[in-house]
């Protein structure tokens, strides 16, 4: 009975293996681009947007007649927030015949994959890792701003424009993109007068409670309080704030990006909310307008910055292939080849700015500061 | 001082809510010998119906707490029927151990097919105007009080329960000896139900009031919550029901009071250590029963 | 005694015969591999498959064996990934390959069998549930330690702080090496399936080769009455002692291989927290309490299915948990299990007892 199960288990595994074998990869006429993100798990929001960001993006340039009349053939794979998971994904879109990498969505995922893509020679432009060692490779770019470059914004943004003088600081101590602005905020908060007064911190698994680290604040009389996190724990903090009765001014960056636009959220409680974010989806102009509409049309939810970043990403792209001539019958290493010296020669005006590349992967683009004002972003100065 | 006492009072607010949720996990072990991981996935879909009710279908409050309710008791009982039952007997209980995980899972993916990843803002069950209640210095959110007052009632009633009516002395018999308790013209599976059921209801309670709290709802919030109060459960003596509740209000006010005297960065390794430290000086739990081992 | 000796023999048969099915698995996965005929996707997996097989060994020894519930044998990973890792951060420039990989896998395996000791001493004091829970805490409390831990090297040495990473005062050359939650970035890429398949058979052979001897017994003994195997003389402390630390050892090698895989290894909690220390007990259970071969086999398919389902894309997870419930059933269930032994016939049915007597043995 038991060296029967295990025959079927054995027999399973076998028809397992066998269902992975490579299958011939067709080479039809068309790009292929695979994006990476978590789908599911903790993160799912973000990947979600990443993924389907860039699917408006694929779909309004295919409707356009595709890059020099080439179509784009696009496929987003699961990597569930985990760097072995995302190194899988990155294996199966190459199974599909992936020519250029729109991710990983997240910066631990982001660095696993780029050993791999250095490997290969792909080229890969994640929308959204933002960690320093994610473009450590040559033929890594990226489409938002940098950890430490946020860092070093917030912290001259809230001096020069003498926001306040004593700041509380609450971050994510687990995750990499908070404790990496965290650390550039606090290095440059000296040379912009700023005294951080309180520096709390909270974990993936300690997020639903915050009032300790509010009360601290509250106690210590801070002016402001620095939120570098994702706005999925900023819109409870603001609405424990809220109870306590706290008074205080907020700053935050790109990661509170679609707080405003979470389900039923009372947006009377971000009222004042400063933010440096890129994207913002109400502005004016025609551009983004066009892509929430899309947007929302086709998944139902407005788009944040993580869309926008990956949609950014895709004209990027489409924006390099044009300038330096790639055709789909280049292999792979050729086509990152040619790539990788088109970046540093366009510029490209997307949803979050217009941007032009170093050839070390960053993006050169301004900040925008924004504060919420009656449940809407407006520009500061 | 005021510092601490609002300290205090937050820490008992996230005890008393991990107490609830604490209970259900420890009935169900006291009874049915498992535990039941998928635990704190009722949480969060208790919160989920509690959610679609009040601001998708904007009703009155008090209908989508009974929704919940009734809606976790029936998945409860639904879960337990399909996936835990059938391996009552299967000889060693990490097999229904791990259906739990599979039903965890399983509640987390439909929620995410359902309501999509994007998190939700649960509307406070309490009104914008009574959200705090102002004591001189003092300044205490409605929804504290609230959640301590619900957990010391449903203490008490389970307890009456139990006590005092014939289902709830056939629980206390079949958490007992199941099979003397059959052999006396007890249903157990009619008994296991019933736990279920109860547990799933309080689930839906928690949930509603957890969110309350923390509003932030996405198809992961049950699943450290659960894992906390599995925590106070051994922490209080896992199958006693006192227990659970200090159990679950002693965690919060460790969390909180770590997380504030200590450091924020080790809050969880600072409530890990203590439960560690207890459990060495009482291998069995705050209440536990010492059971007397026999060859 | 005559009973005794086929009994003994047909368990080493027994545990040959896993032996054999590892090789012949490894002979056919790189003669496919040779022949250009195992896409990438399929490949990529070969390490970790191995790491989580591993695991599976190595928490079989603790649950099947040693009859004790451990959630916390990702930390035990965790740790060796982060020890090796570490190491070889170090010593990147200053040594060759072969010796430092080496050296590595057992840095990892040791630095893994000291927390393991040092952790049994109170854990194993516990029974049940509570041991669990325990053990639980520790995993939890690695976790969270590792992601504030700060460590850089510069031309004065190594700095250490678990605050951040500006109380380290690095000098200007200074390099971050353990960067707090983001971890070790850039260890170097070092695992294949070769060394993972030789850690997973060495694993294998050590415990196969520990539950039939001496000591081996007397460990069973402590699992199936633990009064009585005291009253026997038995030293229940010191054999409880030896099983968890080599069970931490091995995971500590497998979380080695696991962070020379990646070039960025991070303690999030889906990785080294509780959920993953209970994915490493479905494999144990799904492969029948006890019995090494099940617990590798059901590593290797509970590792495979999720990535075999991408083609379902929004649906995969819901699909696997259901797999993981319906196959629990089937092979739980009691009704399920006279089902398939009627209706299986021969040898193939003959209720045969695991390696070690697992749960069906009791």
């Amino acid at each position: 009975m038991k060296r029967m199960k295990q025959f079927a288990s054995l027999a399973i595994t076998a028809a397992m293996t066998v269902g992975m074998l490579s299958a011939a990869v067709s080479a039809d006429d068309a790009f292929k681009i695979g994006a990476i993100g978590p789908l599911t798990g903790a993160a799912a929001n973000y990947g979600t947007a990443v993924i389907n960001g860039a699917q408006i993006a694929v779909d309004e340039i295919n409707a356009a007649g595709g890059i020099g009349g080439v179509q784009i053939e696009y496929r987003g794979e699961d990597d569930e927030l985990d760097n072995e998971k995302s190194i899988n994904a990155y294996n199966t879109l190459k199974d599909w015949g992936m020519q250029i990498l729109v991710g990983p969505t997240t910066s631990g995922c982001s660095i696993a994959v780029s050993e791999k893509t250095k490997a290969d020679n792909m080229f890969q432009l994640t929308p959204s890792g933002s960690a320093k060692d994610c473009t450590n490779y040559d033929n890594v770019f990226r489409v938002c701003f940098s950890d430490p470059n946020q860092g070093r914004a917030s912290a001259r943004y809230i001096g020069e424009h003498g926001l306040a003088k004593k700041v509380g600081v609450i971050y994510d101590s687990s995750d990499v993109y908070s404790s990496g602005i965290f650390a550039t905020f606090k290095e440059e908060a000296p040379n912009q007068g700023i005294e951080i007064a309180v520096e709390e911190a909270f974990t993936a698994d300690n997020n639903v409670d915050f009032s300790s680290q509010l009360q601290k604040c509250a106690d210590a009389g801070v002016e402001l309080i620095f939120l570098p996190i994702y706005y999925t724990q900023a819109g409870t903090i603001l609405q424990q704030a809220a109870m306590m009765g706290l008074q205080t001014k907020w700053f935050g960056c790109d990661g509170l990006d679609g707080m405003l636009d979470m389900d039923n959220f009372q947006k009377e409680l971000a009222e004042g909310v400063m933010l440096l974010t890129p994207f913002a989806a109400d502005a004016e102009d025609e551009l983004t307008q066009n892509f929430v509409a899309a947007y929302k049309a086709a998944y139902n939810v407005t788009p944040n910055q993580f869309a926008a970043d990956a949609y950014d990403a895709v004209y990027t792209i489409k924006a390099a292939i044009e300038k330096a001539g790639v055709t789909t019958d280049m292999s792979i290493s050729d086509i990152c080849e040619a790539l990788k010296t088109a970046m540093t020669e366009i510029e490209v005006t997307g949803l979050t700015g217009t941007i032009v590349w170093t050839a070390d992967g960053e993006p050169d683009k301004d900040p925008k500061a924004v504060v919420i004002e009656d449940g809407a972003y407006v520009s500061m100065q | 001082m005021v510092s601490f006492l609002n300290y205090l009072i937050n820490g008992l607010s996230l005890g008393s809510i991990y107490a609830i949720i604490a209970i259900g996990y420890t009935m169900v072990y006291g009874i049915a010998k498992m535990l039941n991981f998928a635990h704190g996935d009722v949480i969060m879909v208790g919160a989920y119906i509690a959610f679609s009710v009040i601001t998708t279908a904007k009703l009155p409050p008090v209908l989508g707490v009974l929704a919940a309710v009734f809606g976790c008791m029936l998945i409860g009982i639904c879960v337990e029927k399909i996936a835990y039952k059938p391996l009552r007997h299967a000889g060693s209980s990490l097999a229904v151990l791990i259906t739990a995980i599979g039903v965890s899972y399983f509640l987390q993916n439909i929620a995410l097919l359902v309501f999509s990843s994007n998190p939700k803002m649960f509307t406070p069950i309490i009104p914008m105007n009574m959200m705090t209640i102002q004591l001189g210095a003092f300044r205490i959110q409605t929804i504290s009080l609230v959640s301590i007052a619900v957990s010391i009632l449903l203490v008490l009633l389970l307890v009456l329960f139990i006590n005092k009516t014939r289902p709830g002395q056939a629980m206390l018999a079949c958490s007992q000896d199941r099979g003397a308790a059959s052999l006396m013209g007890i249903s157990v599976n009619g008994t296991i139900s019933l736990t279920f059921a109860i547990g799933s209801a309080m689930a839906g309670i928690a949930g509603v009031l957890l969110c309350s709290a923390y509003p932030t709802l996405s198809p992961y919030t049950g699943a450290m919550p659960g894992i906390k109060a599995f925590v106070a459960a051994v922490f209080g003596g896992i199958g006693s029901i006192p227990g659970a509740m200090i159990g679950g209000l002693l965690l919060g006010v460790i969390e909180i009071l770590g997380k504030t005297y200590i450091s924020s960065q080790l809050s969880d390794a600072i409530v890990f250590a203590v439960l560690i430290v207890v459990l060495l000086v009482k291998p069995t739990g705050l209440m536990g029963r010492q059971v007397q081992e026999k060859v | 005694m005559k009973n005794k000796m086929t009994s003994m023999s047909k368990a080493s048969r027994d545990n040959l015969w896993t032996i054999l099915m590892l090789i012949i698995a490894f002979a056919v996965v790189q003669g496919f591999r040779m022949g250009g005929l195992v896409n990438s996707h399929m490949d990529g997996m070969l390490v970790p498959i191995c790491v989580y097989a591993t695991m599976a060994v190595s928490l079989n020894l603790v649950v099947g064996i040693l009859g004790e519930l451990s959630l916390g044998h990702a930390g035990f990973m965790c740790v060796g990934a982060f020890a090796s890792a570490f190491f070889s951060k170090l010593f990147e420039n200053s040594m060759g390959v072969f010796p430092r990989f080496l050296l590595a896998i057992l840095i990892g395996g040791a630095v893994a069998g000291l927390f393991g000791f040092l952790i049994g001493i109170p854990v194993l004091r516990l029974n049940g549930d509570y041991l669990a829970i325990v053990t639980l805490a520790f995993g939890e409390i690695i976790k969270n330690l590792i992601n504030v831990l700060y460590v850089g090297r510069d031309s004065n040495g190594l700095h250490f702080s678990i605050k951040d990473q500006a109380s380290l005062g690095l000098a200007e050359d200074g390099e971050m090496i353990i960067a707090g939650p983001q971890g070790i970035t850039g260890t170097p890429f070092n695992s294949n399936f070769v060394v993972g398949f030789l850690i997973l058979l060495i694993s294998t052979i050590v415990v196969l080769n520990l539950i039939n001897s001496r000591e081996g017994r007397a460990i069973m003994a402590i699992r199936d009455n633990r009064i009585a195997a005291g009253s026997v003389g038995i030293p229940i402390t010191k054999y409880k002692m030896f099983a968890f630390t080599l069970s931490a050892v091995i995971a500590g090698c497998a979380g080695a291989l696991y962070a020379h895989n990646l070039s960025s290894l991070i303690a999030t909690p889906a990785r080294f927290g509780y959920n993953m220390s209970i994915l490493f007990l479905v494999f144990v259970v799904l492969g029948g309490i006890g019995s090494t071969r099940g617990a590798i086999i059901a590593a290797v398919i509970l590792t495979l299915i999720p990535e075999v389902l991408r083609f379902m894309s929004d649906y995969r997870m819901l699909i696997y948990a259901i797999v993981l419930i319906v196959m629990m059933i089937v092979n739980w269930n009691p009704t399920s299990r006279a089902f398939i032994r009627a209706h299986i016939p021969g040898k193939l049915s003959g209720g045969k007892k695991a390696a070690g007597g697992g749960e069906e043995g009791r």
